[in-house]
């Protein structure tokens, strides 16, 4: 993907007014992490009622790739079982914003907030599961993301 | 040669990379000098020279090869004593790069001199590399870590420094000539003078001012200075570390191994001369010999000319970026306070988008926090967009940046 493509209507309107940003206060799991190399910082507060993401906010400071992915995922998280938020893959995310061939250098701004929330996940899941084996492929899963 | 326009315009002839082209056919035009610089063809030509030619390990053997190898990279070492006015050799310790050096002061300086409750003083603008070897220093030793702070002007608050050396408790002044963000240049003359007068050692971070100015150590009277090549049309991986010899000699080694040694027992070891008790195994030969064609190179240009030609363009870059709406400019206007390094925020986006989209139009431009998280908080900023100039740089290069940014501001409906 090459030219300022990229950079459609959709993307710099969520930079603009990203969808889902702010805190919850009574947050049942929240999740914290930065891009070393470039500095995109995203946190992540979720509400989990009955396995079910039933709200979710992100703040922080990203580029405008950064910021509309993590609307995209925001919104596709909401409402979505533990087990459905567990399957959601890097594809759902790019492919909502046309990314799928975003270069190397940028996937990380892609994928941040993804990363953010599979961590929260397995956050939420170590404190709340005895099955920590299926815990330790979620981190590892976070982890190695890209 | 003349410090005119035309003579600089012919330079760009000696660096291969600038005839290439990039993304859509577009000419390359490289603004992250300050990160690192293109190399001339005589400093890839005495690399290839040494490999085909002269490869040997030095100071050892006594065959031929040895003894060419050994001497020109004896030779590099008193062209880079000569470039910075450096008068005794055995002071000059090759190491990889500003980084390296720091962390061998902190190590073989820091460690037998600093004690609990002792401070070092750094300040707001410096790179992590002259902030994180200080921060395991004084954790290790229980000792304080204190920053002289900035002005909205990018000029240092020298009050600050008066505040900490009144304590009686400061052991080491430590600071960068020149911004690697902002470009400011440091007033080292006062903050040394200020430092003598209270029996305190300084080091100065070089990387950004040595390539671009004349520097000359023996006036300026520190006690460190450390600085890089490769920002300076060097190979990567080498750099200079300069200590006075009175206090290199209260130091203890850096690293323990072949060629810092005099004699090896089983218990016991006694130290190679200066400066070689600091250069252990084999050091880098081919960038030593790379260095010295550089510093053949800026010398042949002059470092006047040098700095001359950055100043017209700062100062060119400096008008034009202002006339842009919404583009913030960090630091002082003044260009006699400040070298060739731009950075700046353009309305609300993202220093990331600005560089990936002037990206496609040829121009390297750097984006982040430019290993200066601290000055990054005191600016209240996540990230800058920078721009940074040496001397095969022209206005067309700062006409090719203003034009792209007109392209972001389409973009982003500014």
């Amino acid at each position: 993907m090459s030219g300022t493509d990229i950079y459609h209507e959709m993307i710099v309107d969520y930079s603009r007014n990203p969808i889902n940003y702010g805190e919850i206060e009574n947050h049942d799991v929240t999740f914290h992490d930065s891009n070393p190399l470039c500095g995109d910082s995203i946190d992540i507060d979720m509400k989990i009622d009955d396995n079910k993401v039933t709200d979710i906010k992100f703040h922080g400071k990203g580029c405008a790739i950064c910021m509309a992915c993590t609307s995209v995922l925001t919104e596709i998280t909401k409402g979505k079982s533990l087990d459905d938020v567990r399957k959601i893959e890097k594809h759902d995310v790019l492919s909502e914003l046309g990314l799928e061939h975003l270069q190397a250098v940028r996937i990380k701004c892609a994928l941040l907030s993804l990363k953010v929330l599979k961590s929260a996940l397995y956050t939420y899941l170590g404190s709340n599961l005895k099955d920590t084996a299926d815990v330790d492929t979620l981190k590892t899963e976070a982890e190695n993301l890209y | 040669m003349q410090s005119t326009e035309d003579s600089f315009e012919n330079l760009r002839n000696d660096f291969p990379i600038l005839k290439r082209t990039v993304r859509d056919n577009k000419r390359l035009v490289y603004l992250d000098n300050a990160s690192t610089t293109q190399k001339p063809n005589q400093v890839i030509d005495a690399i290839t020279d040494y490999y085909r030619n002269h490869n040997a390990n030095i100071h050892r053997a006594v065959y031929a090869l040895a003894e060419e190898s050994t001497e020109a990279y004896e030779g590099a070492r008193d062209k880079i004593a000569k470039f910075v006015n450096i008068k005794n050799r055995q002071e000059l310790i090759f190491v990889r790069g500003t980084t390296e050096a720091i962390n061998l002061v902190a190590y073989a300086w820091g460690r037998p001199h600093i004690n609990e409750g002792d401070i070092i003083v750094t300040t707001e603008y410096e790179h992590h590399s002259n902030i994180v070897p200080w921060q395991l220093l004084t954790q290790e030793k229980r000792a304080k870590l204190e920053y002289i702070g900035m002005n909205d002007d990018g000029q240092l608050n020298l009050d600050d420094l008066d505040k900490y050396l009144a304590t009686g408790k400061v052991k080491l002044v430590t600071f960068s000539l020149m911004s690697n963000v902002l470009g400011t240049i440091t007033d080292a003359a006062k903050i040394i003078a200020k430092c003598k007068a209270a029996g305190v050692l300084t080091l100065i971070d070089g990387a950004q001012a040595v390539p671009h100015m004349k520097v000359d150590l023996d006036t300026l009277g520190c006690d460190f200075f450390a600085f890089s090549g490769h920002k300076m049309l060097a190979p990567t991986g080498i750099g200079v570390l300069w200590v006075r010899k009175s206090v290199l000699q209260t130091m203890n080694p850096f690293h323990g191994g072949g060629d810092m040694i005099r004699e090896v027992h089983k218990y016991e070891t006694t130290w190679n001369d200066l400066p070689y008790k600091f250069e252990a195994g084999t050091p880098s030969i081919a960038e030593v010999i790379g260095f010295g064609a550089a510093i053949d190179y800026l010398t042949k240009i002059g470092m006047d000319n040098v700095r001359q030609h950055e100043m017209e363009l700062t100062q060119y870059a400096i008008d034009e970026l202002s006339k842009i709406p919404g583009l913030e400019i960090y630091g002082t206007k003044d260009i006699t306070k400040r070298g060739g390094v731009i950075s700046f925020n353009f309305a609300d986006v993202h220093p990331h988008d600005v560089a990936d989209i002037i990206d496609k139009e040829g121009i390297s431009l750097r984006s982040g926090h430019h290993c200066a998280q601290v000055l990054m908080e005191r600016l209240n900023v996540a990230a800058t967009s920078r721009a940074s100039f040496y001397i095969y740089n022209t206005k067309a290069d700062v006409d090719a940046l203003i034009n792209s940014l007109n392209i972001v501001a389409k973009v982003f409906k500014l």
